[in-house]
This record gives structure tokens, sequence and C-alpha cells, in this order.
């Protein structure tokens, strides 16, 4: 039940176990190292005692009756024979005090005067909560602790203590190196007053140093160690427990051997080897002492190990853990639903449930899903499965799984307010969708399902690009929320729409891309005239529905621009004055006159001149046009744009015809003659400046060697002769090729892909230099040794059409592979940026004053970024968009 | 109606300071000041547009603005390159760039991987190239090995045998009656000098002596400043000044210099600037380093998110880093602590220490399943439905 407590624990206290407490909280002494009798009952006064709770379900607990899921477990005890150290504090705490302390007094070496001065310090830092004081005055007096020779409270000499890993000490008196036994450790900090300890940064309420020294072990219960049963009926232990089976023999045999008044020598060699099985029981990764080893020679995963690391009980478990109500599968490609829906295969949604309650107002729907029950028929309208449920939850809180009821019809009648019907999910139905790795907050986003048939989950093309996905057989996951509260925040903060602009840079990251931009520079380039019929077409697909506006040419023919069906779809007062990526950027811009249509004005939702392209309505631009409409008519209104624009577009491509093929990066022979002989020219470049190496003619660039400016000269010949190639290329290709397309609108590709493809791929390399290494003194056998001219080190003459040779081929391969090995290696040094980054940060956010606080109070920054403002609300990092403001202004003033 | 004065203009948009931030004042007296026919009404309906769209524009009170931050930088950091070097500037200076240049200044190194400043300097060494040349040489670190073309051990003699480059030291301005003076101040053995040959003549050392005396004299420095290798001059066009590039960076002792402009100097060396300027300073140049990286690489980040690292890492008047050994190590709870990095050691501490969580932040809310202090978590709204009943049975009677 909900209770109007928010916060339920408020702080939690740290601290050490002392042998009382360890003794009152066990529910039995563990004496016998076996865990199971010969009828498998386990043993009382064993590892598996039945009061140390259940883990098999139907068994009550012997402690407190529950089943397994409600006994939370009990813990045990071991009386050691001996007392040994805890590793965890053998070196960071018992040895600080063995060595600021009295060896007979026990009082710290500090006189009176040093004691009253730093505990006035301490009082002073504690009262301020500064932390790093505090740890630094600890370092102080543990250095002037040790500088005494002498108690300054009883007189005695003190002696240098020696630490060796990982659990002993021993004092070098003159008589000699002795070794400290535990007890004799225990036995000097008991007389440690809880003053003293204070000057050392130990709170003597909640742990005393004896208690560092343990006498009685606790043993965790069996729920911490749960056995599993294979399926040949044989029990495998848990590490844990087969470390404590290690610790009862030894410990039960140094008892015997203490009680029968064995040697001293022996009782010491079984005491050190108890120490041993405690230490590797806590920390199997101990320095200086081998870890403990399965019978299979697989160390053990004891304590220290459980919680440590990526996989431990921090970060696996309590950080993060793993959820129900979740599905994941392939995604594929679906450009037919909107930006904010998520295709959900009919299987996934029959498995995954909402909790709905059953109200006056819903009870007949919710009475239909409970009779669909949970294996529906497929409904004739949609060719999908009906809506279902799988469980309902009586007021009383018991659960009825639907499967197993006999007549669905009458447990639907059973159904009453105050009832709970966990239902199938449906069409509109807010889950969240994620890919990882989940970098940045749009990798999260709230979809409206819509259930499909097969099986897989389908998106828009437009929300690839924050999720980064594609469709090589990348997969997602879905979490559907189960609150009213979580639904609520889901749908307000976490929908696609509200995700279109970007915090990090103030413009929008979802937008069209790849086709849609290729089909929109074809829409609304200038040459683009389409008819009555097709333009209702592509409005129809574009879910326009007003007039149509009067044609652009009404003779011979009724025709209307591009331009003109671009324009319906913008909201009709969008004002926009851009440049497209066809800019040229020259001196004086002819605006509407300009040759390459790049003058992109739009007034009152009109294209009036200029090209469409990727600088208008692509993802990751800002200030473009997308960003225009997404700031000053909402979000929603942006998805309704993007969807109907995406859709138009794909249209009108497949009725326009687009694709790629070798004729595109093909050239006429006067053109690869060009191409022959400029690569020819600056080969023969590069073959001068070798020569003038050889005869010591070439003079070294300042601060370089002779070599490095060798290899400098020529690859920078190298590169002008891709890229002159390049440029003789480009002469042969127009705007009705293709690639060219591709490349100018930034749809996909570069020039630089064009060029290779069809002039020439260059001059391959690895880490920024020229390819030299594999043979002695040359790269390939191909090539005699110290051959430096460019086809020995890479230089790849050929193109990707014409093919490359064996060696160009094998150069080409090793360029590309430094290339993979350098993503692999940069996605785990930035990805540990990122969770470094996160954790630091995470704490911060603004208070209602635009204050920057951690949630600790300290304050970071008086007024966010200086100016308060959201850099995703900003206009690319501006707060207000005021050349915009101006020209509406003045313009609305002039009418 | 004739339009208003520049002055007017600008007296008219910054009458309320508190209505825009500067930025924004300064934008619009840029974009305005020199409109002409700019009437009263029209520039008021502007400043109320823009006020407008700036009030709509402020952040949302609990925002996790800490996160979104962090992701903004991070992200992008997928897409760097790791390639390293590039240059700076000139030609022949390498200085680290892209992914590990950013993690370095996010690690707050006490050594970076390539120090390098801009010195700009005073008239008239700024523009006579002979100055700028003599700053140069007063900067650049030379050693005895630096200008010698030959050090060798007589081990007959007990001698050791120094040759002058006679092109290095005239082109550092380094006379050998100066070395001959370094190297008697060390006082180990007698030096004599011929022309630019130098013979440390030291009879009473033992063999193993003069090889320590050998490598000593190699790097003993002669003139200039510790830890610059080389410094190069080169012309910056755009303000027609002599500007020098080094390798190395020593700040305190470079803007010792005379000639230095010190109000242009420039390091990449945050924790130095820490250590001489002082810790607004080091933020400046966290953002301006940050900053400088991701525009390289061709990445947009807002300058917010950039500057809430520095802020963070400046927060406290020292330099912290973003890890272990800094913000992250240095939080208040130990589940926060424990859950980063080195788990075990933080907890068995904090037992000892017998502290305790206050649980205010968000991974110790994660981890005891509690709703987090951010965003729609920093809002307490509690009804109780009991409350309202008892009240109106109060009221009936």
């Amino acid at each position: 039940m909900w209770t109007p407590e928010l916060k339920k624990i408020s702080q939690i206290q740290f601290g050490i176990l002392s042998p009382d407490e360890i003794r009152k909280m066990a529910v039995t002494k563990i004496i016998t190292a076996d865990t199971y009798n010969e009828d498998g009952t386990p043993i009382e006064g064993g590892l598996i005692d039945r009061r140390l709770g259940t883990i098999e379900p139907g068994q009550r607990c012997r402690t407190c009756g529950n089943q397994v899921g409600d006994c939370p477990g009990h813990f045990g005890m071991i009386e050691l024979a001996r007392p040994v150290v805890h590793v965890g504090y053998a070196k960071s705490i018992i040895y600080k005090l063995l060595r600021s302390s009295c060896r007979a007094c026990s009082r710290i070496l500090l006189d009176s005067l040093q004691i009253k001065r730093y505990q006035h310090r301490f009082d002073k830092a504690n009262k301020e909560d500064d932390l790093k004081t505090v740890a630094e005055l600890i370092k102080d007096v543990v250095k002037e602790a040790r500088k005494k020779s002498e108690c300054p409270h009883c007189g005695q000499p003190q002696y240098k203590i020696k630490y060796e890993k990982p659990t002993s000490f021993y004092e070098e008196t003159p008589e000699g190196s002795v070794r400290i036994t535990p007890s004799e450790i225990q036995k000097r900090f008991e007389g440690i007053p809880t003053n003293d300890l204070a000057l050392l940064g130990i709170d003597a309420e909640h742990s005393r140093p004896e208690w560092m020294i343990l006498t009685v072990l606790p043993v965790p219960p069996v729920s911490v160690r749960a056995s599993i049963t294979l399926e040949s009926g044989i029990r495998s232990e848990d590490d844990l427990t087969h470390k404590l089976v290690d610790i009862i023999r030894i410990n039960q045999r140094l008892r015997e051997n203490i009680e029968a008044g064995a040697p001293q020598l022996i009782v010491e060699d079984l005491w050190e080897l108890l120490q041993y099985h405690v230490t590797t029981f806590m920390d199997n990764e101990v320095a200086g002492i081998p870890p403990a080893r399965h019978r299979s020679g697989r160390a053990l995963r004891t304590l220290t190990q459980r919680l440590r690391g990526k996989e431990g009980r921090f970060r696996g478990n309590l950080s993060g853990k793993r959820v129900d109500f979740s599905a994941r599968t392939v995604v594929s490609p679906d450009p037919n639903i909107s930006i904010n829906e998520v295709g959900v295969p009919e299987q996934i949604a029959k498995i995954l449930t909402v909790p709905e309650r059953v109200t006056e107002w819903n009870i007949e729907e919710m009475k239909e899903l409970v009779m669909n029950g949970p294996d529906t028929e497929i409904d004739e309208k949609t060719g999908v499965s009906k809506t279902g449920s799988n469980y309902i939850i009586r007021p009383d809180g018991k659960r009825i799984d639907l499967r197993f009821v006999g007549d669905l019809n009458t447990t639907a009648e059973m159904i009453d307010q105050g009832f709970i019907v966990e239902r199938h999910l449906r069409d509109g139905d807010m889950v969240l969708f994620n890919r990882q790795p989940s970098l940045h907050r749009m990798s999260i986003m709230a979809h409206e399902v819509r259930v499909m048939p097969y099986k897989t989950f389908r998106l828009h093309l437009c929300v690839c690009t924050p999720y980064n996905a594609d469709f090589d057989g990348d997969e997602m996951n879905l979490h559907v929320p189960q609150s009213e509260e979580a639904r609520a925040e889901t749908r307000v903060l976490m929908r696609v729409q509200e995700q279109i602009l970007s915090p990090r840079y103030g413009g929008p990251i979802i937008g069209a891309l790849h086709d849609y931009v290729s089909a929109a520079f074809l829409l609304t380039r200038k040459k683009t005239l389409i008819t009555k019929e097709d333009v209702w077409q592509l409005l129809l697909a574009g879910n326009y529905e007003e007039e149509l506006p009067p044609p652009a040419i009404s003779h011979p023919k009724e025709l209307w621009t591009g331009k003109q069906v671009f324009g319906l779809l913008l909201p009709p007062d969008v004002s926009v004055t851009s440049r497209s990526r066809t800019c040229k950027k020259h001196d004086i811009c002819k605006l509407e006159l300009c040759e390459n249509d790049s003058y992109v004005y739009i007034r009152s939702g009109q294209l009036l001149s200029g090209v469409i392209d990727r600088r208008a309505i692509g993802a990751d631009e800002s200030e473009s046009v997308l960003h225009v409409v997404v700031k000053d008519h909402g979000s929603d209104r942006a998805r309704e744009f993007l969807d109907s624009l995406t859709q138009m577009l794909l249209e009108f491509l497949s009725h326009e015809g687009f694709s790629l093929g070798y004729s595109n990066v093909n050239m006429p022979d006067e053109g690869k003659k060009r191409i022959k002989a400029i690569i020819a020219e600056n080969e023969k470049a590069a073959a001068d400046i070798i020569g003038a190496y050889h005869r010591g003619e070439l003079e070294p660039l300042p601060g370089k060697s002779l070599e490095e400016t060798l290899e400098m000269r020529i690859m920078s010949v190298l590169a002008k002769a891709r890229d002159s190639a390049g440029s003789i290329a480009n002469d042969y290709m127009g705007i009705s090729n293709s690639a060219v397309v591709m490349a100018s609108t930034g749809a996909k590709g570069t020039q630089l892909n064009i060029a290779q493809m069809a002039a020439c791929v260059g001059q391959q390399s690895i880490r920024g230099e020229r390819i030299l290494r594999g043979y002695r003194k040359r790269s390939l056998p191909h090539f005699q040794k110290n051959d430096i001219g460019p086809i020995a080190r890479g230089f790849v003459r050929a193109n990707y059409r014409v093919g490359l040779s064996p060696t160009e081929f094998f150069f080409h391969a090793q360029g590309g592979r430094e290339g993979l090995v350098d993503t692999a290696v940069r996605t785990s040094t930035s990805g540990y940026l990122q969770r470094r980054l996160v954790n630091a940060l995470q704490d911060l956010h603004v208070n209602y004053d635009i204050i920057v606080r951690t949630t600790e109070g300290d304050v970071v920054q008086l007024k966010y970024g200086e100016d308060g403002v959201d850099p995703m609300k900003s206009y690319h990092g501006r707060p207000v968009d005021i050349d915009a403001i101006i020209e509406e202004v003045l313009s609305s003033e002039e009418n | 109606m004739p339009g208003l004065s520049k002055a007017q203009i600008i007296k008219i948009i910054n009458q309320d300071e508190e209505r825009f931030p500067q930025s924004i004042r300064m934008d619009l007296e840029n974009k305005l000041s020199d409109h002409k026919n700019l009437k009263k009404s029209s520039l008021e309906k502007i400043l109320d547009s823009v006020e407008d769209a700036y009030l709509r524009s402020l952040v949302e009170p609990g925002e996790a603005i800490g996160t979104v931050a962090a992701q903004s930088i991070g992200e992008p950091g997928t897409q760097m390159t790791l390639k390293t070097f590039h240059y700076a500037g000139v030609a022949e200076l390498n200085v680290t760039l892209g992914l590990p240049r950013l993690i370095e200044i996010l690690d707050a190194r006490k050594n970076p991987a390539s120090p390098f400043m801009t010195v700009y300097l005073e008239e008239p060494y700024a523009t006579e190239k002979v100055k700028a040349q003599e700053v140069q040489r007063m900067i650049e670190l030379s050693t005895i090995e630096s200008v010698s073309d030959d050090i060798t051990v007589d081990l007959a003699l007990m001698q050791i045998k120094i040759s002058l480059n006679d092109f290095l030291i005239t082109d550092k301005g380094i006379s050998p009656e100066l070395v001959v003076e370094k190297l008697s101040k060390l006082k180990k053995g007698e030096v004599t000098q011929q022309k630019n040959e130098i013979i440390i003549d030291s009879k009473d050392m033992t063999i193993d002596d003069i090889y320590k005396l050998n490598e000593k004299i190699r790097d003993l420095k002669l003139k200039g400043i510790k830890g610059i290798t080389r410094v190069i001059m080169s012309k910056d066009q755009e303000i027609d000044q002599w500007v020098l590039f080094t390798a190395g960076s020593n700040l305190p002792d470079v803007l010792s210099i005379p000639g230095v402009d010190p109000t242009r100097i420039k390091t990449n060396h945050i924790q130095e600037i820490r250590d001489t300027l002082g810790i607004e300073a080091t933020r400046q140049a966290i953002i301006d380093e940050a900053t400088a990286v991701l525009q390289e690489q061709g990445l947009d980040v807002d300058i917010r998110h950039i500057m809430l690292v520095a802020d963070i890492m400046t927060q406290d008047g020292n330099l912290r880093q973003i890890g272990r050994h800094g913000i992250s190590g240095e939080k208040e709870s130990v589940l926060a602590r424990a859950s980063f990095e080195v788990t075990v050691k933080h907890l068995l501490n904090s037992a000892a220490r017998g502290d305790r969580d206050k649980l205010r932040g968000i991974t110790e809310n994660v981890i005891i399943g509690q709703i987090i202090p951010l965003g729609t978590g920093t809002v307490d709204l509690i009804m109780w439905p009991g409350y309202q009943r008892e009240n109106a049975i109060i009221e009936d009677e």
C-alpha cells in the first residue's frame, strides 16, 4: 500500500560488528564442516543448518517460519580457536594504530599538549564537515606519533613496527624482530581510550579497533551462498561455503591441538593456516599470498570479489538491475509509421502487460479484455491479434493467472471496481525504447505502441540518428512503465518529439537523412514541375488536406513547382532565411538569383527561393528550417511536419527514381587520360624529391630531420595527386550524377568518396605515415629493399572502379585495419571518460533560483551557464534569435 | 518621425540591467545601434519580444544539468579521432589533440604530454625582429650538450673535452666565456679554454666520478628557462607582431622575462596556471582548452556544458580531477564512492570511521530504491487522503 512518507531510509550508519553483536545475531554455532547427511537432509550445526534460512521452495525457515521469498536468512557463527587479523584493516588501520599507540599503556604517542592542540583542530574541521582537512589531520597525527621513541604517558620505550603482507606485524626490539600475534594486538587495542581513537579518525562507538581482530566469525545465511543442484542431481556448493568448510576444519584442528597441548610450533602453523583461510574468505585477491582455488583450479570468488567491479554487487546489482516488463529484439525500418511510434511484434505485445485499475468508466472495456484472455484470436479488421489480458489482481492482492482459468466469461463477470487487470500492450500505449550504448538522454525515448505482425521492432528512419541505430542486425530494448506517475512523466518528458532538439548544441538531432535529403533536393530544385495528379498524389502521402494553391505555370498544362509543394507542408507562418549546402560563399551574394539556387528564403510558409537539402531539414543541423519549425511551433507540430514531409518525400522519390551505379563513377576516355597524366606528373615530382634526397641536395625544414622532411614532402605531393585527380573527375560529373547529388546535398558520402571511386584512391597510411613495416627495409617482397617510391610505400594509383592491384589491395587493407583498431580502442577509452564525467557531475541540478547546486547543497554556479538559459531551448547556443525578432517587428511595422 | 540616435538606442537597451543577461544586451547593441530610422515604439516592441523569448528559454528548475553536461561532452568523445599529434600554430611544434587531450584536461594532469606556450611581446620587442630574438634566447633552454659538437672523456689525462659549435653558440648568443664561468662554478677541476675548445681537468677524481661529471655537464643549464626546450619565432600577420611559440611550459619564469606581455601570454598547462595565476584563470583555461579540442574535431558542444565541468573542477579553489582522485573520490556519500571505484576500500574505511551516509545524492538513492532528488524527484508533494477528511469533520462540528 502506498503511504504518504516518501523517504523511508534517512541515513545509513557504518560500523564494525563487535564480537558480542556477532554472537547475538547468530542463530547457531556452526561446528561441523559437513553440509548434508547421507539421506540428503542438512546437518544440524552444519553449514546448511535449517535455522540459517531456507532456499528451497515450499520449506519453511526454522528460525522465522517464512517461506523462500520472505525469509531474509539468518547468520550463524564460528568461534575461532585463536583470534585472526581482518585483512581489510591490516595495512590501513591496524598498522597505523600499532605505530601510533604505546606498546605498554596503549595511549596515543602524543604528549598532552599535542593532544589538546589536535583535538581543537579536529573539532573545528568536524564542525565544518571538512572531510579533506580531517583526512590530513589524521595523517599529521600518525606522523607525529611515529616520531616518539618513548611513550609520553608511561615512559616506556617504543620500537619500530614492521608490516609484512598481508597480515603479519613484527616489532623490532633490541633482542631482535618479534612477531606480534593477533592476540597481542587485540590486547594493545583494548586499552586505547576513546578520545585517543578520535584523533586517529576512528569512531569508537561504532568500531573499536580490537574488533578488527576477529575472535568470532559470522557465517552468512544460506541465501547469500545458495547451492545449485545440477541436472544430474549432484549438489554444487557456493564458493563461500567451500571457504567456510576450510575455516571450520582448520579451526577444529587448531582447537584440538591446543587442547592436546601440542608443541608451540604446530599450533602456530595451524594458526597461520587459519589466518590464511579467513583472509581468503574475505578477499581472495590479496597481494602476497596465493589465491584459494577450487578443485578445478579456478580461483574462488569470495566476499570482496562479490562486491567489486562492473559485475559486482554495487555496480551490477544495486546501481543497475535487471527488470521485468521489458523486451528485446532486432529492429527494422518502417517509413510508414510516425517518428514517435514503435512497431511492436504481436508476440511481444501479448507478454508485456500494463496494469489497469477497473473503474466505473472502464469496467465494460476491462471485462472484454479479460474475456479475450491471454491467447487472443486475430482481429479481422486490423490483421493482428485482439488485445487481451494475462492476469487480474483482486482487491485483496491475490493474483489470478488467466491462462489457467477455466471459463473466461465467468471470470470477466467477476470483475468489479478496485480490481486490476494486467492487459496486453496495445496501440497508443507509451513505452520506453532504448538502444545501447546509452550515451545521451536521446538513447531512451518514449514511443507510442503500434502492434504489428512479424518479429521485429519497427522504427521510423528519422529516429536512427539519436539512437545511432542502423538495421544491420541491431537489437533494441523496450520497457513498459507500470505506474500512472511513470506514464505521465514518460509522456511529458521523454516522447520523441520532446527530444528533437539536442541539449548538446541547441539544434535538432532528429531530422531527415539519406534518401530523404536527396529527395528533398530533387523535389525543390528549379526544374521540378509536377502535374496536378502527381501533386495530389504527393500531398495525399504528406497528409495535406487543404486547398491547392494556384499553379506556377498554367499554360499549356497546369504545373506546380516542387518548391510550392514543399511549402504546403510547412506551418503557414514560418519565415526562414538561410543558405543551402551548395552555397559557394561568394563575396557578394546574389540572393534569389544565385546560380546554384542556394539562397533559401521562406516567408509565410512558402519556399520562395533556394533548394532544400540537409542544411534545411537534416538531422544534426542547427539554425535550419526544421529548427525554426520546432522552436516557433512546438514539438507536436514539428513531429507532424517531419512525419508528413518524410512520407511525401518517399512518395516523390519512388516516382522520380534514384539509383547509383557504375555509370555514375565512369568517365569519358579523355578524363581518364587526364587523370593518368596528373598522377604520373605527381609521381615524377615525388621521384625528383627522392632523387634530391639521394644526392644530398634536400634541405631539411627547420626543426625536422632530413628523413622527416622527405616524408612530408612526398606525402604532400601524393596528396596533391589524389586531390587534383579528384577534381578532374569532378569536372566530368554534373548535378545529374546521383553520386554528386548525394555528396552535395549531404545525403551520404563526400567529394572524397567520389574521387576515390572515379579517380584515384590515394596514399594509404598507418599512424599518419606511409606504409613501411612488414619486411626488412620494404613493405612487401614485391619491391626492392630500400625502395621509398610512392608505389612501394602504399600509394594506390588505381580507383575503386577499375579495382586495385594486389599490392595496392594489401596496403588498403592495412590502412583499413588501422581504422578498425582505432575504433575498438576509442570506444573503451571514451566510455570510461563518459562514466567518470557522469559520476562526477550527476549530483548537479538547477534550483528554483537558477543556482546550480550539488544534492549535498554546495553551490557550483550562481547562475546556470552565466545566463540561466537551457542549451536545448537556446537557438544554437544563443539565448534568443535576435535577428528573427528584429526582422519580424520591423516588417510588421512597415505594413 | 525621426529615428533614435545611437546613444539613445544603447541607453534604452541597457535601461534595466536585470532584464537581460549581458550577452543579449551586447547582441542587441551590435545589431540595433547602427539602425537608422528605428522608432522608439519598435525598439520597445523588439525588447519585449526578446524578453519574452529569453524567459521562455530559461532552464527548468530541477533539471539534471550535470548529467546532461556529462553526456554532452562524453558522447562526442566516441566520434573523436585517437590521432594524437597535430600542428599548433607553427608547423614545427606538435601538440596532443583529440580524445587524449580531452582526457588530459579533465584528468587535471600535473604533466601534460605536450606543454606549449604562446608568448606575445610588448613593444618594442613585438615589432623588431632583433629584439624579439633577444627574448627568444632568454627563454629557450640551452645546455652544454645542445650547443656543442662533441663532449669526450679522456681517461688517460682525466679530462673532459668540450668542443662548442660555432654556429649554435652565436645563434643562441652564448659566449665560450659564459660556458667557462658556468663550469667553474661547479668547482670540479680546472677549466681551461682555447677558442671553442674547453677542457676540464680533474686529476683527483675516480673514473666513476668523471663519468658522473660528464653526465652532469651535458645537462648544465647555460641560459634560458627550465622546461622550455624549443622556442620558435613566427610573425603573426594579423597583428603584425612577432610571437614566440615554445615547446615546454614554465609560466612563472617566462612571466619574469622582460619584454614578455603578461596580459596575453598563454599556456596549455592548466595546473601551472592554477599555481601561478589562481583559480579563476584556471577555470577560464579549462573552458578555453576543452572548447579548442572539441572545435578542432568539428564537434558542436554548447559552452554551458564545458563551463559547468570547469566550474565543478575548480569549485573548492583547487584543481580537482574528474574521477577517483578528484570529485568522485571526495563525495560525501560512502555508497556513491563505493559504487564508483575501489569499492571495498571505501566500505572498510567508512566502517572504521563510523561514517554516516545521509543518502542525499543520486547513486545512494538508486541503491536503496528511493526516488532520486533530481528533476521530478526534487518536488515533495504529499497528499494525505486522511488529512482532508479530518479537516472536513472538524469544520462540520
